[in-house]
């Protein structure tokens, strides 16, 4: 993209140097093989992998250890004149029958762990994940409850300004949480494009398809707390959509889902209720930061072409009828869906209102005038 | 075009053409002309390659600015969109510009000289099959500099993502509807020139390993390709005439795409990966001064693997989920592809064996393709096992994976072409100090660069992102580090390719490979323009 190259000039080799020296205290030590299993499944994934890359081992070094000595010893330097054999029935017909033999035998432990990973019956709790560019939507659908994990992860460390921390671009706001020991069913989905959920830990990575549903499953066999990141191209913030997983003891998750039901009932916000400037702005501020940022920028500036700025957009300072419509019906262009999809669904009528408000009264725009819940209620349908 | 009229008027005689017909003996028209309008297999042959050489370093300087950004954790040299145009267009343009052209390239130059052919079957259709690829390229580069830039949702084109994308998707789209069209051309080409123009005597089972190769990926060419051009046009009838393949909400499938590109996509590696077995397979024989070992096996082991290629393809969508009976079936067929491998592999070691070896640098790159292309087949058969692959798809292990076939395969098997067959095209010799130079620099560059990507991947790094955790810091400085090495050690190949088309170095002898063998090396080094117009005997 053409304001991808100066960039790269501007702070391609000053960074670079810059940061080598930072990084170099910070590095973790690197895994080299998967991560430690925390699930029966993960368990048997890790195990199946060991004895694969062993068998692989072995039989290479057999191969190359014959390659290596021919190069060694039948060399013409050493004198060594060529045979001129080309052609040996019983060998071709050994190596071609015992490798399948080997192959045979890997099939076994490799077909047991492909029905085991695809029994996802008898779960005892079933959440909903859905991916969005760009964060996973989590939904107990047992509890009746639900809510978006975003990375926390400040733009001050991405960019060099300030020290990465330990979880840098593995933390979010809302972990998923979920007891130790429990089956627990995840149905997959999109929302916008393809995206893949992905827990190394739990051996599970399934790809979030728009429009279809797809499962999978994990018995999480230790408390803590777990991370793994979308797997699957889904635009320019793919990697930065990490997932964040919590496993807690029974007693603390049904404490946490008490907890989930009664502060969900509390965002419930009585769509009547009238805000004042000041509140809207402050809550649209942070709506905003979540929903908004990736493509308008905390600037309001936009990323032009492909994302319009907000900030003096006649669109946004017009009528209010116009945006409201923007948010609820997402921006369609010669018949197709643009980037600016619909947030009728995964907003509530509140946080659209403070969004709009919030960013009518920001940066150049200056309308004064509050956007009430009731207004978008009344425009939804 | 102004040469135009100076260049077509001028025939030459070609010096040395002993054996060419003299009333009508013509050698090229000179200047622009010659390259635009030659119908002549050797020209075509060279502009193929050149054309790839120059691809190469494009993609090149793609995968150098995509390990500047991943030198280091966060964002320093390009921001995340322009990354993913990055990553996008290197796979396209290292697979369609670079790889597939230079094995069409040998293939011009050489399949006529092996089987004592005049020249391909369709002369003029070889000159357009390559004159369709520059305006592929300045597609493909092109989408970079419109709005919204160029395609950034990976060089796999799935949808939906592809369908977000601006004006310069449509670009690609076309671009890749024109390689298409110019690999089935030169696939027609290449069959009819094997199967009808061999010289007599010269049976199937007498042709050299190269030429079988080729032959067989040009039927999977031919199968294939159409198959992406097909894949490609229902995504831009998508993207603009309201059609609804690959969108759930009109009825479609974002995960039939896969299937069909991947129908394509499992054969292209074959497509990629026989010619360099062709390669290899003279190469090893040449330089081991010994026939090579199980001709007639590795023919039946070619073609199943070709026919085994067609079976597989959703290897690369298990984490899509299909059920149980799928995800074994594929598992189990792509198992399968490793027996005919493994007999390709034990083959040239047996060749190998109480041969009288030396190692000149073509020798150096057929072993570094043998020794590195097993290793990213035993990586291939970890990723065949579904529940692995459940863990590996979509992370670095399957980048380190596909560039160990890829690179060391097919790159350091065309490398080992270039300096087998340069004496025979350019009748000097190639420096082999720097020859071997050229080869220890790519072979440390190439594994610094790959081989910690395994563990990358199997920690847990995704492929295809800007950024990364902190504990993926070490192994990326190092990929970073070897990947610096290994792009700056293709510009000595290009400098020792100029010497020898400058005609500095020895001069060539018609055979200077003491333990090469066939009809190429009949021939004078350079062969004349025109070669073979009176087949020669084959006993
Ligand atoms: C995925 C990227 C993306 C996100 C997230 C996003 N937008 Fe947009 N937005 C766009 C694009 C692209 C357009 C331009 C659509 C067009 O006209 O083609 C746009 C257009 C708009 C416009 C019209 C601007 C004009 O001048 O035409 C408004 C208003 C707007 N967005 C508000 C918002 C708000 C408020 C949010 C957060 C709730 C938001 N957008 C989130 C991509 C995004
Ligand atoms: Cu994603």
């Amino acid at each position: 993209m053409t304001n991808g190259i100066p960039r790269s000039i501007r702070s391609g080799i000053a960074g670079l140097l810059a940061g080598a020296a930072g990084w170099s205290n910070q590095a973790l030590a690197d895994g080299v093989n998967l991560q430690e299993p925390a699930s029966v499944l993960a368990r048997s994934i890790y195990d199946l992998h060991t004895i694969i890359t062993l068998i692989c081992v072995v039989i290479f070094i057999g191969v190359f250890g014959v390659m290596f000595y021919s190069v060694y010893a039948h060399r013409k330097s050493k004198g060594h004149k060529a045979a001129q054999f080309h052609e040996n029935v019983k060998v071709e017909i050994a190596w071609t029958v015992i490798p399948l033999i080997i192959l045979i035998a890997m099939m076994f432990p490799a077909t047991r762990a492909v029905l085991e990973m695809k029994d996802t019956s008898a779960a005892d709790i079933t959440i909903k994940v859905t991916g969005y560019q760009w964060k996973w939507g989590y939904d107990y659908l047992q509890d009746g409850f639900g809510f978006y994990s975003t990375m926390t992860t400040p733009m001050a460390q991405i960019e060099g300004r300030e020290a990465k921390t330990a979880n840098y671009l593995l933390e979010v706001d809302n972990p998923l949480v979920v007891p130790v020991g429990k089956k627990i069913r995840v149905l997959i989905t999109a929302n916008d494009v393809l995206h893949s959920w992905w827990m190394p830990v739990f051996g599970v990575k399934q790809d979030a398809i728009p429009g279809f549903v797809r499962d999978s499953w994990f018995t999480a066999n230790r408390e803590g707390t777990f991370r793994g990141q979308c797997a699957e191209l889904c635009g320019k913030e793919h990697g930065f959509m990490p997932i964040v997983v919590e496993v807690v003891s029974e007693p603390k998750y049904v404490a946490w889902v008490a907890d989930q039901k009664k502060r969900a009932a509390a965002v419930a916000d009585d769509p009547n209720k009238v805000w004042d400037l000041a509140a809207l702005v402050a809550r649209g501020e942070k709506v905003y930061a979540n929903n908004c940022v990736a493509c308008h920028q905390a600037t309001g500036k936009g990323v032009p072409p492909a994302f319009p700025p907000l900030d003096g957009s006649p669109r946004v300072t017009g009528p209010k009828a116009d945006q409201i419509h923007i948010l609820l019906e997402g921006v369609m262009k010669d018949g197709k869906a643009t980037a600016m999809v619909s947030f009728a669904k995964q907003l509530s009528d509140t946080d659209i209102a403070a969004a709009i408000t919030y960013t009518r009264n920001s940066w150049g725009n200056k309308t004064g005038e509050a956007i009430q819940p009731a207004e978008i209620k009344a425009a939804r349908k | 075009m102004t040469s135009a009229t100076h260049g077509l008027g001028h025939p030459q005689h070609a010096p040395g053409a002993h054996d060419s017909h003299d009333d009508h003996a013509h050698g090229p028209p000179s200047g622009f002309m010659r390259w635009v309008s030659t119908t002549n297999h050797k020209d075509i042959g060279t502009m193929y390659m050149l054309f790839a050489l120059m691809n190469f370093f494009i993609g090149g300087v793609m995968a150098m600015i995509i390990r500047a950004e991943l030198f280091q954790p966060g964002l320093q040299v390009v921001n995340p969109d322009f990354f993913n145009q990055m990553t996008s267009l290197h796979g396209l343009i290292m697979i369609f510009g670079a790889i597939m052209p230079v094995f069409v390239g040998f293939a011009n130059w050489q399949i006529p000289l092996m089987i004592g052919a005049p020249d391909m079957a369709f002369a003029r259709m070889n000159n357009w099959s390559f004159w369709l690829l520059p305006p592929a390229t300045i597609l493909l580069i092109g989408s970079l500099f419109v709005p919204g830039g160029s395609l950034s949702a990976g060089w796999t084109l799935y949808p939906p993502l592809t369908v977000q994308q601006g004006m310069g998707m449509d670009l690609v789209i076309f671009a890749v509807h024109i390689m298409g069209a110019s690999s089935i051309m030169g696939s027609i080409n290449i069959i009819t020139t094997i199967l009808n123009m061999r010289a007599p005597g010269m049976t199937l089972f007498k042709m050299p390993m190269f030429c079988w190769t080729w032959l067989i990926t040009a039927f999977l060419l031919i199968a294939a390709m159409p198959v992406l051009a097909g894949a490609v046009t229902m995504l831009l009838t998508d993207r603009h005439f309201g059609t609804s393949f690959f969108n759930a909400a009109g009825g479609g499938d974002p995960v039939l795409f896969q299937h069909i590109f991947w129908f394509f996509g499992h054969p292209e590696v074959y497509i990629i990966a026989l010619p360099a077995f062709g390669v290899v397979s003279q190469v090893i024989p040449a330089f081991s001064r010994k026939p090579l070992f199980g001709y007639t096996s590795m023919v039946y082991a070619t073609a199943s693997i070709a026919i085994l290629s067609f079976m597989v393809w959703a290897h690369h969508m298990y984490a899509v989920g299909m059920p149980a009976a799928g995800q074994l079936f594929f598992m189990y067929a792509t198992a399968l592809i490793a027996v005919p491998t493994g007999v390709k592999v034990f083959n040239w070691v047996a060749t190998m064996w109480k041969g009288s070896l030396t190692f000149e640098t073509p020798m150096l790159f057929a072993c570094g393709f043998l020794f590195l292309f097993t290793l990213g087949g035993f990586t291939g058969l970890v990723l065949a096992i579904v529940p692995v692959d459940i863990q590996l798809q979509d992370t670095y292990y399957v980048v380190a994976h596909f560039h160990y076939v890829m690179v060391a395969g097919a790159l350091f098997s065309a490398f080992a072409a270039v300096y087998f067959w340069i004496p025979k095209w350019t009748g000097r010799m190639y420096d082999e100090t720097l020859g071997k130079w050229h080869f220890w620099l790519s072979m440390i560059g190439f594994n610094l660069t790959f081989f910690v990507q395994h563990f990358l991947g199997l920690a847990g790094m995704p492929r295809r992102i800007p950024d990364y955790n902190l504990q993926f810091a070490n192994f990326n400085m190092v990929s970073s580090l070897g990947a610096f090495l290994f792009g700056g050690s293709q510009l000595l190949f290009v400098y020792i390719v100029y010497k020898c088309y400058r005609g500095s170095g020895e001069k060539a002898a018609a055979n200077p490979w003491d333990g090469a063998e066939g009809l190429e090396w009949t021939l004078p080094s350079p062969p004349p323009y025109h070669t073979f117009e009176t087949p020669p005997a084959v006993k």
